[in-house]
């Protein structure tokens, strides 16, 4: 296909503009989600939005989404009120209580899946793409419903913008000041079963979980204000769908989830390792930089130490013997030295063997060395 | 006559269908109970991974190296979520939501390329075909014998060897870590051996339950088990004998509505799940409403004793120890006040002298322990109920 096919292609636009309301919404409401550290919640959901959809499709008799999703949006919600009330009225913690509710209503899911494909339903065909999600069967009509929730969502999180902020960061605090903080919560838990009503028809019901969580973590490496973090997941997970969905739809046979789960995992992985100041590279730079400087510090130190003991500024230190000193080799640490000129090397005095390098402070490693002791506090010496 | 068990498809099923939830219920209690339950549901994803890639390897199906390769996944992604943990970078709840979802996505994805090899397809994955276990056999001795029941067989002994071996180190490392570490017991290799069991269940359940369902054979019958009972090995009995009990009732169930058995079965053990948190003997829903009305009924008597014993003798008495006088210094309203005192007099704590009110002895005695609860030289705070 040319690339002009690409853009006129009815199926084609759908899919990217499914995929790109998706990361839209997900990226926006799972920066919350994760912050309050709610990342499970929307894998139950997500799991529960399965029985939904098929009591959605026994209602309308036919693959009618706006039923369907309304369908999901009200057992995702149940299950996580089954989750509450698991953990408010029995000794069972969170995680027990979330595993309940997500392997409960899937198997219910599983269950009404199988009855509704033994009816030999002409109009069934299709839902099994809930589970795994499948960009390429999205409906002009589907985009309305999708976009029509996203733009619910968005207008929420706008409206609310001050107070979601506060009740993620500092519940207690949004209390004091006289917030209606556990409306909020809900209406945060209930936004997560939105964008899972979303990304349905996309993802599927099994990986929506890591939808909602990847762009937030992905953001979370490059930005520490909640305002650049929602905007920043929002645009990875925009970017992570449509390229996952433009994948799935081009190929042959691979499910669209998978696709935009790794696509936007590789994000989370690229923002783990490189993201300014978080990364782990920099962070990997840092430690050796940091340990290097140590080296020759130390050895910068020990000249000094060794020439105020023997009372000669001009003190010359065998290499052989600052290793020894060390216990490990100096060399590195001594061509550092000489390369910012604190210290320089003299020939061996005649009588000892050629080859060995004696090296001396300069003036101004003295001063270094010094100002690194001041700043120890001058230990021991 | 044996041979004859062996080809009842429904007997097969439903012993498959146990023995997987007797095998999870055996390393899931320990799950529940550390509170890291959800890593069964990150385990149960990956291993489709590992199955896909052991199967693209070795091109066999099942058997013990198929098991423990695929079983090593599902410990790869709780040694990468661990790490993820560790640098801080990512709180652990979204460190299990990132990792599983990406190696579930690349199996799913290996299944979708190379769908003319794998024996399974990506529904089989979340569902399993638990219906059909009796068509793969294996030949033991004279008998052909449903392979997924070998395999979950093989995986509850060795859950079950490894539980009772190691019960008294499982047990303080579970509910103790530190006392366990102290005591040299190495806690975390404890943990990572009986993740790597999980992980082995898992990839033996799989044929038969898939990746999610498997999550309710591990976390609902032991988290049942955990709402009836205290004591740990009681908790293996429960979740053993819920397990049983779904089997059997999701398979009829099943087969009487044509649905999904494997599905049905995990349904009906979040039914028992749902029995346990209304009935349960102590911390059921039902028995902590009744619990409190008692306590509250008994608390409404007491509240009478003391009130009557207060005035008792005094010049108001004949204006306060009348069920009227309840009504506006208890703040009680009639029916209640008339409840109070029907029951205090079946009690034989109370009399009615006309239109007053009398404590009996056994009525004045329980005032006096409440006021002086140390008069009676006991010397403890022990009250009468």
């Amino acid at each position: 296909m040319s690339p002009l096919e690409l853009i006129t292609d009815h199926t084609i636009q759908n899919v990217v503009i499914g995929a790109a309301l998706l990361g839209l919404i997900s990226g926006v409401l799972g920066s919350f989600a994760v912050l309050r550290k709610q990342s499970l919640l929307g894998d139950t959901m997500s799991h529960a939005a399965l029985p939904g959809v098929c009591i959605g499709f026994m209602i309308a008799g036919s693959r009618e989404m706006g039923i369907l999703l309304l369908g999901a949006l009200t057992t995702g919600a149940l299950a996580a009120l089954v989750m509450l009330m698991l953990t408010r009225n029995s000794r069972l913690k969170t995680d027990a209580a979330l595993g309940i509710a997500l392997s409960t209503s899937f198997a219910l899911g599983v269950v009404l899946l199988t009855h509704i494909q033994n009816q030999n339903n002409a109009a069934q065909g299709g839902l099994d793409a809930f589970l795994f999600g499948q960009a390429a069967a999205t409906l002009r009509s589907d985009l309305w419903i999708m976009g029509g929730v996203t733009l619910v969502a968005l207008a929420l999180v706008i409206a609310f913008w001050k107070e979601f902020k506060l009740v993620s960061f500092d519940p207690q605090f949004a209390a004091s000041l006289g917030m209606p903080v556990m409306w909020l919560e809900v209406l945060l838990t209930v936004m997560i079963a939105l964008a899972v009503v979303v990304g349905l028809q996309m993802v599927g019901v099994v990986l929506m979980a890591a939808m909602i969580i990847a762009p937030a973590v992905a953001a979370r490496q490059w930005s520490h204000r909640l305002e650049s973090m929602v905007m920043l997941a929002a645009v990875v997970g925009v970017a992570g769908g449509v390229f996952g969905a433009l994948l799935s739809a081009l190929s042959r046979g691979l499910a669209t989830g998978p696709l935009i789960i790794l696509s936007v995992s590789s994000v989370v992985m690229v923002s783990l390792l490189l993201a300014p100041g978080r990364g782990f590279v920099w962070e990997g730079i840092r430690l050796w930089q940091g340990r290097r400087r140590l080296r020759y510090q130390q050895v910068l130190t020990t000249l000094y130490r060794l020439a105020l003991h023997h009372d000669d500024p001009t003190f010359r230190s065998e290499q052989g013997m600052l290793d020894t000193y060390h216990g490990h080799r100096t060399r590195a640490a001594l061509r550092q030295l000489l390369k910012r000129g604190l210290v320089e090397w003299r020939s061996a005095p005649p009588e000892e063997p050629r080859g060995a390098k004696h090296w001396v402070l300069t003036p101004r490693g003295r001063d270094e060395a010094e100002r690194i002791l001041d700043s120890l506090g001058r230990g021991e010496s | 006559m044996q041979a004859a068990l062996f080809d009842n498809a429904a007997l097969m099923i439903m012993l498959v269908g146990a023995l997987v939830g007797i095998a999870s219920t055996l390393v899931g209690t320990f799950l529940v109970l550390r509170g890291v339950s959800m890593l069964s549901d990150a385990i149960g994803h990956s291993i489709v991974f590992g199955i896909v890639i052991v199967w693209l390897i070795t091109h066999q199906q099942s058997g013990p190296v198929q098991i423990i390769g695929a079983a090593l996944t599902g410990l790869l992604t709780v040694f990468l979520t661990e790490l993820l943990v560790s640098t801080r970078r990512v709180k652990k709840d979204a460190a299990i939501g990132l990792v599983f979802p990406v190696l579930f996505s690349a199996g799913v994805l290996l299944i979708n390329l190379y769908a003319r090899d794998v024996h399974i397809d990506s529904h089989t994955v979340l569902l399993g075909e638990i219906g059909f276990v009796w068509l793969d056999t294996l030949t033991l001795g004279d008998y052909r014998v449903p392979q997924a029941l070998v395999w979950m067989g093989t995986m509850t002994l060795i859950n079950g060897a490894f539980v009772t071996l190691f019960y008294k180190e499982l047990k303080i490392a579970t509910f103790d870590e530190a006392l366990a570490k102290a005591l040299g017991m190495a806690p975390s290799l404890l943990f990572y051996v009986l993740l790597l069991l999980t992980s082995g269940t898992a990839v033996a359940a799989f044929d038969a339950v898939g990746a999610v369902l498997f999550v309710a054979f591990v976390i609902v019958p032991p988290a049942t088990g955990y709402l009836l009972t205290d004591r740990l090995w009681m908790m293996f009995i429960h979740g053993s004998l819920v397990s049983i009990a779904s089997s059997i009732s999701g398979y009829w169930l099943a087969v009487f509505w044509n649905v999904s058995i494997g599905g049905m079965m995990a349904v009906m053990t979040g039914v028992f799940l749902l029995l346990a948190f209304l009935l349960g003997p102590r911390y059921g829903m039902v028995a902590q409403v009744l619990r409190r009305r008692g306590q509250r009924r008994v608390n409404e008597i007491r509240t009478l004793a003391v009130h009557l014993y207060n005035h008792e003798d005094g010049p108001e008495q004949w204006a306060e120890n009348v069920t009227q006088a309840l009504r506006e210094h208890l703040l009680w309203d009639n029916a209640k006040a008339n409840r109070v005192v029907a029951r205090s007099r079946e009690q034989g704590l109370v009399e009615c002298r006309g239109q007053s009110l009398v404590l009996t002895e056994a009525g004045r005695d329980m005032a006096r322990e409440i006021l002086e609860p140390t008069r009676n030289g006991t010397g403890s705070l022990k009250t009468a109920t």
